[in-house]
């Protein structure tokens, strides 16, 4: 809550609403005749200030719930068939298509997730960080120039003023990274979705060099501007780097939040306890690796109940039959815990074994 | 290896035109080398200074050479029947092109590769099949690695067309529902396409596959980093299980050090076309002496907040140079931070550095650097 009083300025008209909240959303895709559930009630919420990982494996619904936030979803066929989504205390999704473009980049930006494809290749970085200025602010052309140096600069891009004419594919992987970093903060948003901004980079050990100096960039720049990030990934060691606050998503839910400590230490859903216990940790060499059992769910059929109870060992009958509510997650003694909840029937044994 | 070396001076850069000629006798006596089991206590693979350069041209009509790609620049290590040996590195650091000239999918420029004693580069017709059916490659795509017009039954009988003395024609159906059993999945798959399976059971047809022909070696190029992590550890853990069960010896390519240190018993970390430093998962990740591989290991993000405080990060700043250019001696002095003008007159041998030498200490072991000095970058805990 700390970080709320620290910005005034971007929090809602009553000075206590979240930058960003996300209610009951709900996104579907209409594919031939069948009707595929990307997002089935998502909820969650950003501080000025605070980063919250958004963590799911592919087809968890992660990427659409971002895509819904920015009010860019293929649509048709995708279709937000209900839920709101408050930026600064407005219901965005009642904003008209024209206000919802004046946000876009001056408000809310995003860092896509493969640099060179989110690039134009026939056009300069200096003239693509600069239609941020031309776009937004009617800025001059040789004004735009100025300013795209600037960030150049900011995101620390080695020899700015003679790089600003480049074009993309004369940029390393790292490099281009950074000047997707660097358009997202051309009008120094109030909020910053990052679409696994480091997955892309490489597939070597370049991207865990190169990624560790691109987050350590973009929690600088978070801290300087006092931003909202929003870091969606299926990592969880970047997750532990970077994040404050992380919510779990399995077929289109959250299946669980947590501050980030806590969440490693006392998982409350088996899913998390799984994707923890499954990793390969540097510093420990076990024998055999914990799997989660199957495949995630096909999102045209996704199972009655809980929708993780076919890989689940912990699954009853209950499971199958009642989509389990995300609870709040309390002490033993019945303690609240902040910022913690899990959707689980069985949340209780899971936290404690 | 005193006969072999002999040969090195006209054969330095073998072409196909003086490796085609091998008398019969020889061919035999090469094809019955590789038949035969390892001999105990020796290693199944050997590599000596393997050098690959791609080259440079200029020119439409009259090419010349202007250059080379120098992707692997003298690289040596031995490989053990049963064991993991794991290499990591940046791109371009030239492990891809290691695993390529291991299947003899590229011809070396120059070095050695012997398998059981019988240099495979040199080797041609019967003798590189045999070797051939020995050493099989799991890929890094599942998605593109597979045939998308070819049943899973298809796909994984393919290597028995090739080699059919493995599995006779009426036998091969039933061979492959076995593999499929093997590798976890529906024996009854056998009609099914690859677009009708998910990426993990795609690798699982991959690694059948690769299982097909019995062989000894399996080279495994990034085979898991296209997987989700859910599924990674299933694969792993079949891996290590079809490991155990064929006493398989792997050569296991992957990027994530933290997956290649759960898999491998000795790694090897390469950076612009040589071997940084070399030895067992615990020398490497517990004792590192060469600063490219600190830097590499401070990089990995622990999935612990709590490590986050008290682990310390060295941060490597630039990019790898171009290995068409590569650096004055040390080839990783432009981004080390001890580098002294002895790094860059002196290349660095892979030896055991002298500080070290005779120490029972796990930092003993072989570095390719000039000021190795161990470093504890994990925390382990």
């Amino acid at each position: 809550m700390t970080s709320l009083e620290m910005a005034p300025a971007n929090t809602g008209p009553d000075g206590t609403a979240p930058l960003l909240e996300v209610r009951d959303l709900h996104v579907e895709f209409k594919v031939r005749d069948a009707v595929t559930k990307a997002v089935n009630g998502v909820n969650y919420s950003v501080n000025a200030g605070e980063t919250l990982a958004v963590l799911g494996e592919s087809g968890s619904g992660k990427s659409v719930t971002a895509q819904a936030i920015m009010g860019i979803l293929d649509s048709p066929p995708g279709r937000i068939s209900k839920g709101q989504i408050f930026f600064q205390g407005q219901d965005i999704l009642a904003l008209a298509e024209s206000e919802r473009r004046k946000l876009r980049g001056a408000k809310m930006a995003m860092i896509f997730q493969d640099a060179l494809s989110s690039l134009n290749p026939v056009l300069s970085v200096g003239y693509q960080l600069g239609e941020m200025f031309r776009a937004h602010q009617g800025m001059s052309k040789k004004d735009a120039k100025v300013k795209a140096i600037e960030l150049m600069d900011r995101v620390r891009i080695p020899a700015a003023k003679q790089r600003v004419g480049d074009y993309p594919h004369q940029f390393s992987g790292g490099m281009r990274q950074r000047i997707m970093i660097a358009m997202a903060l051309a009008l120094e948003p109030d909020l910053i979705i990052a679409d696994e901004p480091t997955t892309a980079l490489d597939v070597t050990v370049q991207a865990q060099v190169v990624q560790a100096q691109v987050m350590d960039l973009l929690s600088e720049l978070q801290r300087e501007y006092n931003m909202g990030l929003i870091l969606i990934t299926h990592d969880l060691g970047v997750v532990a780097d970077v994040a404050d606050k992380i919510a779990v998503m399995y077929a289109g839910r959250i299946v669980e939040t947590a501050p980030v400590h806590e969440l490693y230490k006392r998982p409350a859903h088996p899913y998390t306890r799984g994707l923890l216990d499954s990793i390969p940790r540097l510093d420990q060499k076990g024998h055999e690796l914990y799997a989660i059992k199957g495949l995630p769910p096909n999102l045209l059929q996704i199972p009655t109940g809980c929708a993780f109870n076919p890989r689940c060992n912990k699954a009853q009958d209950i499971c199958r039959t009642d989509v389990p509510a995300l609870v709040p997650v309390t002490e033993e003694d019945g303690t609240e815990l902040v910022g913690r909840a899990s959707a689980c029937h069985f949340w209780k044994e899971t936290i404690r074994g | 290896m005193a006969e072999l070396k002999k040969d090195d001076g006209n054969d330095a850069t073998p072409n196909v035109s003086d490796v085609e000629v091998v008398d019969a006798a020889t061919e035999d006596e090469a094809v019955a080398a590789v038949e035969a089991p390892v001999a105990q206590g020796e290693p199944i693979l050997q590599v000596r200074n393997l050098v690959k350069h791609f080259p440079l041209t200029q020119g439409i009509l009259f090419k010349k050479q202007i250059g080379a790609v120098k992707a692997v620049d003298g690289i040596s290590f031995d490989l053990h029947q049963g064991e993991t040996l794991g290499i990591v590195g940046e791109s371009g650091c030239g492990k891809s092109t290691v695993a390529k000239l291991l299947m003899n999918l590229e011809r070396a420029t120059a070095g050695e590769i012997f398998y059981k004693g019988q240099d495979i580069t040199k080797l041609s017709g019967r003798a590189l099949k045999a070797v051939r059916r020995n050493i099989q490659m799991v890929f890094q795509d599942p998605y593109t690695s597979l045939n998308p017009r070819m049943t899973v039954g298809d796909i994984i009988g393919e290597p028995f067309d090739i080699h059919p003395e493995v599995a006779p024609k009426g036998d091969r159906r039933r061979k492959v529902q076995d593999l499929l059993d093997v590798v976890g999945l529906n024996p009854e798959y056998i009609n099914r396409y690859p677009h009708q399976f998910s990426g993990g059971q795609r690798q699982r047809i991959g690694i059948a596959r690769g299982l097909a022909l019995n062989p000894e070696i399996i080279i495994c190029d990034e085979p898991v980093s296209a997987l989700d992590v859910s599924v990674q550890a299933q694969v792993i853990n079949l891996m290590e299980r079809l490991q155990d069960e064929f006493n398989l010896s792997y050569i296991f390519i992957a990027h994530d050090l933290s997956i290649v240190r759960h898999i491998s018993d000795r790694v090897g970390v390469m950076y612009l076309g040589k071997m940084a430093e070399i030895g067992t998962d615990e020398q490497i990740y517990e004792h590192p002496t060469h600063p490219y591989t600190q830097a590499l290991l401070s990089a990995v993000p622990v999935p612990d907040p709590e490590a986050r405080e008290r682990r310390e990060r060295l941060i490597l700043t630039g990019d790898v140079p171009s290995p068409a250019n590569p650096p004055s001696g040390c080839r990783f002095r432009t981004r080390c931070w001890k580098a002294e003008d002895k790094c860059a007159k002196e290349v660095p041998l892979l030896a055991i550095p002298e500080r070290f030498k005779g120490s029972d200490s796990p930092a003993a072991h072989e570095s390719a650097c000039h000021f190795a000095e161990e470093k504890d970058v994990v925390g382990a805990a």
